[in-house]
């Protein structure tokens, strides 16, 4: 196992207290950043450690951080994206539940950064154990005076609060996330402007990850060159990976970027192989959303060097033959499992999942959900395949969010690499391999 | 002024005031701008929702000369100096606006033979200008029961597009919305929830500001269509409202009264639902002359009695509802 | 009023969150309680809301109805939220799901007739690799590895309390 950044204390006594977490080192940061650095020197060493958002996006932490306005006489807010709705996804659940002092230390660290007094926990609504956890950890930290007005005698004040969301996979989108915990429907804002300039109640506001967030303590204790010296180029540090479906151990590993995929998913620190010694037919890499990739392409690039567990890796081939690594949610699939069932589940997701605003996006999925369902339940047209790829472009690049794309890219990747097993399954819907136990309806609310 | 931004669209070149979006510049130049169906210059917040209006910016301005990789909603992206856009000479735009108009009809009930809005709809002149001929949508349609909303408003929910201007409009000129966007995605609709009924002094403006016939005056349902009518300038002296309106003449009666718009279908001054609902005889009104509705209008134009889409798919009666 | 006076203290608690003016922000937390006191939202209890957070009820209206938590009709006393996104299926929720259905006799979203259960099937519950997995309100704790087995206990011990 490489190096354990977010994980190191995970199975230690206590761990989930803040007494057990102050043992095993717990609120360094803060006292180094809320008593030696300026905020400035904190989102310095964000950007020297490269730390890239574990959200989804990848986009540079500390850059992001720099493109606050912090100049505008308005509140700053830091608001911490623990929506994790994303299938595959379940890394930030775990961090939460088992180690909530280090997102809340994270978060105090980070909101100095940025000079907000208020910050938010937007968590997702089904996580409500989550939510009581993380709301007595938190008065744990003001007791302890983490927490509240003057922090540890600086003269800096933070107040943090938990929000729930109320079931909504759109309000992970940090925009919808903002009209959410307005009290609003979670519908995307169209951006410009950005939330950098005008996000929560139009302040200056950051959204980040929980990864992102729980990553800041230890770059702040031990300089983001360190963190930078950890993984591959632009692919710094550690990332969770939250692995699930045909797998031995399904579970949460935190990895060193650039861990290849093969060791990943065959060896025994990892997903340990697949049940049974079944042969793998497909990966998701990075959450439902990222392109699918068959065997060949996921163990190996298009030019035949292994594939590697970071962002640049696995985006090698671009949408031909990549994928991307996105919140690093990853769902192996044996030979047995079926490509055109999974994407009508897939797609029903999305389609459930559409807040409706636009019309590429309220359409288009619903559309591809009702092609998809007659081709998975025997009624396909071998037109349908065209039709369907034509309709996941029309959507792609059209709509106000990234749900669009989010969407259509597993619709067209799934028909890209799996084009014969649609075939099959128009010509001869009873061949299909896997047992359709259990015949679902469309998505309805 | 030094201050004005030159914006190149299809070639042509305008210097406009900073802050002007893409579609206002578009407008000024006056040929081919882009459609908006959701868009709407007199309520603040509409627009980005429909995506019709979206362009291609092939250079983003003079100090950046890259292009934006993904089109851009025309009606919020605000020019900048030198910024290069492609509408109509996109063969990019075209083939996306071509899709947003599919799926904007495929859960539409395609009833204009029946429709109060036939003739003065935005989505029948989009499909006119960018549809196709042929539906390639096989699958169920999403189906509403058609409601009264109080005393003079019919909601015909099949028909809307989930614009959000009647919301914006109710948000904006009445103190008290009791409509809005109910559930999500491909079922949301607009709805009191609750049997409530719109009415309040303006509410009426929420039928003006509807780009389809999903929301209809019911004082005038089915009474006429629109180009059997003749529309005329006129006012009134109002204590709520300015009192200019258009009335909607049938030989000699008021068949309808709507507000004036400009034209590119947006209204000048929102009129109060006295205005609209209650002075139905010549003798109320001042009559100024017959209103010039422009050579664009279906009302001119007289194609009014063509069907958005192929014939062939009205024929099949479970397509038009009621 | 739908909220009991300790409720309306909460409530005001809530509020304080939020910076003053934005008390709209308190709306998902307070429909939450809303939930957890009544099953399910009436009207009546949305009104409610409305009236404690001084907004328009369709404001309410408009954001219950958007999340999918919310309950806007009554439902049994145990929601059995049971996830049916890919990856679960993949680990066999889609039978389980079938196996709920014939074991309670009912259809999604409908009641049983002791009152007791409905079955909601919902998306991906971030348990991906501990799936299968249902939650159920009002506290919302996960129950996972679900197998028929465990389904079969956990419906008798519900039965049991009742
Ligand atoms: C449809 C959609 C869903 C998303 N869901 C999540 C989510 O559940 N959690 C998350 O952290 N980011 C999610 N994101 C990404 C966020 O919009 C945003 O990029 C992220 O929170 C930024 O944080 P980071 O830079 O730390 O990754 C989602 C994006 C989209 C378009
Ligand atoms: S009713 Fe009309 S104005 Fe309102 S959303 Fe629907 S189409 Fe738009
Ligand atoms: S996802 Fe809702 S409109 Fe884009």
């Amino acid at each position: 196992m490489g190096k354990q950044i977010l994980l190191e204390h995970i199975n230690k006594p206590g761990i989930n207290t803040i007494d057990g977490y102050m043992k095993n080192g717990g609120y360094a940061s803060v006292e180094k950043a809320l008593k030696s650095m300026s905020p400035d020197q904190v989102v310095e060493e964000v950007k020297t450690s490269g730390l890239r958002g574990r959200g989804g996006a990848g986009f540079p932490t500390g850059m992001k951080w720099s493109f606050l306005d912090k100049k505008s006489n308005k509140p700053k807010y830091l608001v911490c994206n623990a929506d994790e709705s994303e299938p595959g996804t379940f890394k930030d659940r775990y961090l939460m539940e088992r180690i909530p002092h280090l997102l809340i230390e994270g978060m105090i660290t980070s909101s100095f950064a940025l000079t907000a007094n208020t910050s938010y926990i937007y968590v997702r609504g089904e996580m409500m154990y989550v939510i009581r956890i993380l709301e007595k950890a938190i008065a744990e930290a003001y007791a302890k005076g983490f927490l509240g007005k003057n922090i540890l005698g600086t003269g800096y004040d933070l107040d943090l609060y938990v929000h729930p969301g109320g079931g909504a996979y759109i309000c992970g989108e940090e925009t919808a996330l903002l009209e959410s915990l307005e009290g609003k429907r979670g519908n995307p804002r169209n951006k410009p402007p950005f939330p950098a300039v005008s996000g929560l109640y139009d302040s200056p506001t950051v959204v980040n990850n929980v990864e992102t967030i729980a990553a800041v303590p230890w770059i702040i204790n031990n300089g983001g060159a360190s963190y930078a010296a950890i993984g591959i180029g632009k692919s710094s540090g550690t990332k969770l990976i939250s692995a699930c479906g045909n797998i031995n151990k399904p579970g949460v590993y935190e990895i060193e970027l650039g861990v290849p995929v093969e060791e990943f998913i065959y060896s025994d620190q990892y997903c340990g192989g697949i049940p049974e010694n079944r042969e793998l037919k497909a990966v998701v890499a990075g959450g439902s959303s990222v392109p699918i990739l068959p065997k060949e392409l996921i163990l190996k690039t298009a030019n035949g060097e292994p594939r590697l567990m970071t962002y640049e890796s696995l985006s090698d081939g671009g949408f031909v033959s990549g994928t991307m690594l996105g919140s690093g949610g990853f769902i192996v699939f044996n030979d047995q499992a079926c490509i055109v069932r999974n994407l009508w589940n897939f797609t029903r997701f999305y389609h459930h999942e559409s807040c409706g605003q636009c019309s590429p996006c309220r359409e288009g999925t619903g559309w591809m959900e009702k092609v998809l369902h007659r081709i998975e339940h025997g009624h396909g047209k071998m037109t349908d395949i065209d039709l369907l790829v034509d309709v996941a472009k029309k959507i792609e690049g059209k709509t106000i969010c990234p749900l669009g794309e989010a969407a259509a890219w597993p619709v067209a990747s799934a028909i890209r690499h799996f084009r014969k097993e649609f075939e099959n399954h128009i010509l001869h819907p009873e061949s299909c391999s896997a047992k359709h136990l259990y015949f679902g309806t469309l998505a309805v609310h | 002024m030094s201050d004005l931004l030159k914006v190149t669209i299809d070639g042509k070149s305008i210097e406009v005031a900073p802050g002007t979006t893409i579609l206002q510049a578009a407008r000024q130049i006056g040929d081919k701008y882009p459609p908006a169906m959701c868009y709407y210059t007199p309520l603040k917040n509409t627009g980005g929702k429909c995506r019709v209006c979206l362009v291609k910016v092939s250079q983003t301005s003079e100090a950046n000369p890259r292009p934006i990789p993904k089109l851009v909603a025309s009606c919020l992206t605000k020019v900048e100096n030198g910024m290069v856009v492609e509408n109509e000479s996109s063969a990019e735009v075209l083939e996306a606006r071509k899709g947003v108009v599919e799926f904007l009809l495929i859960n539409h009930p395609l009833d204009c033979p029946i429709c109060d809005q036939a003739g003065e709809c935005d989505l029948q002149n989009l499909s006119y200008e960018h549809g196709t001929e042929t539906t390639r949508y096989e699958e169920g349609r999403r189906e509403f029961n058609k409601i009264d909303i109080g005393p003079h408003i019919q909601l015909h929910m099949t028909r809307c597009i989930l614009c959000y201007r009647c919301v914006y409009a109710a948000d904006q000129l009445t103190n008290s919305r009791v409509h809005g966007v109910l559930n999500r995605g491909d079922v949301s609709e607009i709805s009191t929830y609750i049997q409530n009924s719109i009415d309040n002094d303006f509410s009426g403006n929420i039928i003006d500001v509807c780009p389809v016939g999903a929301l209809t005056d019911k004082t005038y349902r089915f009474k006429q269509r629109v180009w059997f009518s003749k529309p005329y300038n006129a006012h009134r002296n109002c204590t709520k409202c300015s009192g200019k309106t258009v009335l909607w003449m049938k030989d000699e009666n008021i068949i309808r009264v709507t507000a004036r718009k400009n034209k590119f279908g947006e209204v000048e001054e929102f009129i109060c639902n006295e205005c609209r609902f209650d002075h139905r005889s010549k003798t109320d009104w001042v009559i100024e002359g017959v209103r010039d509705m422009g050579d664009d209008s279906v009302i001119s134009a007289n194609k009014y009695e063509l069907p958005v889409v192929s014939p062939a798919v009205l024929v099949d009666s479970k397509f038009v509802s009621e | 009023m739908a909220f009991s006076a300790e409720r309306l203290e909460q409530i005001k608690e809530i509020k304080n969150r939020y910076p003053a003016g934005k008390h709209k922000s308190a709306l998902l937390p307070v429909l939450h309680l809303a939930q957890a006191d009544h099953g399910w939202l009436p009207i009546d209890v949305m009104n409610d809301v409305a009236e404690v957070l001084d907004i328009h009820p369709i404001e309410v209206y408009e954001v219950a109805t958007f999340y999918t938590m919310f309950h806007l009709k009554p439902v049994g006393k145990y929601v059995l939220e049971i996830c049916r996104t890919g990856p679960c299926c993949l680990v066999g929720a889609e039978s389980l799901i079938q196996y709920l259905k014939n074991k309670l006799n009912v259809e999604e979203g409908e009641v049983t007739a002791d009152g007791l259960f409905t079955i909601k099937p919902v998306e991906c519950l971030a348990s991906c690799g501990t799936g299968p997995v249902l939650q159920i309100g009002p506290d919302y704790i996960y129950k996972e590895n679900l197998t028929e087995e465990k389904l079969d206990q956990l419906i008798e011990s519900l039965r049991a309390k009742g």
